[in-house]
């Protein structure tokens, strides 16, 4: 037990008293974590990372080359944001490069459960980063975003395979136009 | 003696006559090293600050609680102004308050209610108020309903502790924190002793996660109508952009609710589900949940109680975490919440480290791997100037490495290091990310106060 009477009798330092060297800011708890996360990050050999700002690690660009699967060759850019309520909250992450994919949409939402509803203080920045990469590897028809791609998974894979190839190479597939993505 | 005078003394007798027998005399649930005295009162009119965070239903509630317990030197802070959705339970808020600050409004109500209190209001975000102000203060006890805010003073309170020769705590510079919170029918309230017992940090799993919706349910088979409001928050919004790229969705603006609402209704038809109201599409967006004033009563009687025995060690402190769910009858228990010893924000005590003022950052790099206190492996080196974040060295990302690799060459003055400044060091070898004080071994001029 702290006994706060006897501890401090005396009066607190009046307001505005702060000491010395005291003044520099402290880093949040969100910046702590991050910090670790990234000095930690263990990634596959077929990604990589890229921070425009290396002062700034709460914003940066995951890219993914899968060299396996319906997307090997392709160049997949997600950039990454991380709230001051991390990791409480996920980071927010979206696909940039325009991908025929039954899980990512056009805007390049991304539907991964650890990134929304089965997200836990636990998990890191390396648990997305695998997850991501094995959306490419197994992309889940039975999760659809794109509901196309994903009937179209389920219903004919040759086709699905060229339309992923034609996304990939720049094209149309459908009414929707991709730009070219490969390496 | 006029007898206005005697009354007054005489009502002075009377008004802290019940205080007085808790303070001024022992009993069987008194805390074993309790000694009773008249000093004690004294102390918590007059010299005991205690700072409230939130001036809302809890705050309203901690604020009248502690000032007719007899704290007179009561702070509270608050950057809200008042709503009229508020008035329900704020009860310290009238009509004719609408739009002033609460923190202001608060304490005129008080001050003026309740003779001798000199509450003072700070209608300003906590983070706008610094390590100066928060270390004036007792006690903090906090009504907050955001888990950033929480974890920021939570933050700022371990960062004011101060440790001996030898690492173990100073436990003056321990200022103790009572947190209260409510959600609807359900409420918490803890006592954290900053180094001492378990923080926000170690228990952030205890947080509910904001509630979610898988993104494909909520994009392709949507069967509730927050589903179909969830569906234009998170994807509509972003393809429509109704206002302009660059205008976010605002729960608080009621063009964009009715938007929303618009869109969800529509959405609702056309998968066949009902009930899509104005309401719940504010609930949504807000992430309302219905406050409950008996609830925030309830759970700031708590804190209030315990604000009292840590500041005159009358009795013992719950230990340390209280539920209480009134949601089907009254339910309560209170659990020993445990310190983590890997935790983010308590066990990251500052060390420090010598170095002289003309090294390189190569040189505290070779300290990190080489020196017995810390053997590290590729240790990622970060810092804070001027407010802002630095990253130093790291080379477990390639493209940082890159880029800070000159760094290593560069002295460590040059960087905008100085004698006391922090460094923020994380490794394989630690649980967490350390913080590390620089003391330069050489240094003539103390320039501690830049
Ligand atoms: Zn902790």
């Amino acid at each position: 037990m702290i006994k706060l009477f006897s501890l401090k009798q005396q009066k607190k330092d009046e307001e505005g008293s702060a000491r010395a060297g005291g003044s520099q800011k402290k880093a949040s708890a969100a910046q702590l974590r991050i910090t670790k996360d990234l000095n930690e990050l263990n990634l596959p050999k077929t990604c990589n990372t890229e921070f425009p700002d290396p002062d700034d690690l709460l914003n940066f660009k995951l890219i993914i080359c899968p060299d396996e699967g319906f997307y090997r060759g392709g160049r997949f850019v997600f950039s990454f944001k991380v709230g001051p309520n991390y990791p409480h909250e996920p980071p927010k992450v979206k696909c940039e490069t325009a991908v025929y994919h039954p899980n990512i949409d056009l805007e390049g939402n991304v539907c991964l459960n650890i990134l929304r509803e089965d997200w836990k203080p636990v998990l890191t920045v390396n648990s997305i980063v695998y997850g991501l990469q094995y959306l490419f590897l197994e992309p889940n028809p039975e999760d659809p975003l794109n509901k196309e791609a994903a009937d179209e998974l389920q219903s004919n894979r040759r086709l699905f395979e060229q339309h992923v190839q034609r996304a990939m190479r720049g094209g149309y597939v459908g009414s929707n136009y991709f730009e070219r993505c490969l390496k | 003696m006029a007898d206005g005078e005697v009354q007054t003394l005489d009502y002075q007798q009377r008004r802290w006559h019940n205080i007085r027998k808790l303070l001024e005399r022992s009993g069987p649930f008194c805390h074993p090293d309790f000694e009773p005295s008249a000093e004690i009162l004294d102390f918590i009119m007059n010299s005991c600050k205690v700072l409230i965070v939130g001036a809302g239903g809890l705050g309203c509630e901690l604020l009248k609680d502690l000032a007719l317990m007899g704290f007179k030197k009561l702070h509270i802070v608050d950057m809200d102004t008042i709503e009229l959705s508020n008035l329900n339970r704020q009860f310290l808020f009238r009509k004719n308050d609408i739009g002033l600050s609460k923190a202001k409004c608060a304490v005129e109500f008080v001050n003026k209610r309740v003779p001798g209190c000199e509450a003072v209001a700070h209608h300003c975000s906590i983070q706008d108020l610094d390590e100066g102000f928060y270390r004036q203060f007792h006690i903090v006890v906090c009504g907050l309903d955001s888990i950033v805010a929480r974890r920021w003073l939570n933050g700022m309170l371990m960062s004011l502790l101060q440790y001996n020769d030898d690492r173990s705590l100073d436990q003056s510079s321990v200022i103790p924190l009572v947190d209260g919170g409510t959600e609807g029918f359900k409420g918490n309230a803890r006592v954290i002793l900053p180094g001492m017992s378990a923080c926000i940090e170690c228990t952030l799993d205890l947080y509910p996660p904001q509630k979610t919706f898988p993104l494909c349910t909520i994009a392709n088979t949507p069967r509730l109508p927050e589903h179909c409001i969830e569906y234009v928050k998170v994807l509509q919004w972003a393809k429509e952009n109704p206002w302009g790229s660059s205008t976010s969705l605002d729960g608080d603006d009621p063009q964009h609710v009715a938007w929303v609402y618009e869109k969800a209704q529509e959405r609702a038809t056309k998968y066949g589900i009902t009930s899509v109201t104005y309401r719940l599409t504010q609930g949504v967006l807000k992430n309302i949940i219905p406050a409950v004033a008996s609830t925030n009563a309830a759970i700031a009687a708590t804190c209030a109680t315990e604000v009292f025995k840590l500041a005159t060690s009358c009795c013992t402190n719950m230990n340390n975490y209280m539920v209480l769910n009134m949601s089907e009858g009254v339910y309560t228990y209170t659990f020993a919440a445990e310190k983590r010893p890997d935790c983010i924000a308590c066990s990251n005590t500052t060390r420090s480290m010598e170095i002289e003022s003309n090294a390189t950052l190569q040189a505290i790099y070779d300290k990190l791997c080489e020196d017995k206190g810390y053997l590290m492996k590729s240790p990622g080196i970060t810092t804070i100037i001027n407010g802002r974040n630095k990253t130093l060295y790291m080379s477990s990302i390639k493209s940082i490495e890159e880029k800070t690799r000159d760094n290593l060459k560069k002295k460590i003055t040059e960087l905008g290091l100085y004698n006391g400044a922090d460094i923020l060091v994380a490794d394989v070898t630690t649980p967490n990310t350390l913080t590390i004080k620089l003391k330069f071994s050489n240094n003539l001029d103390d320039d501690m106060g830049r």
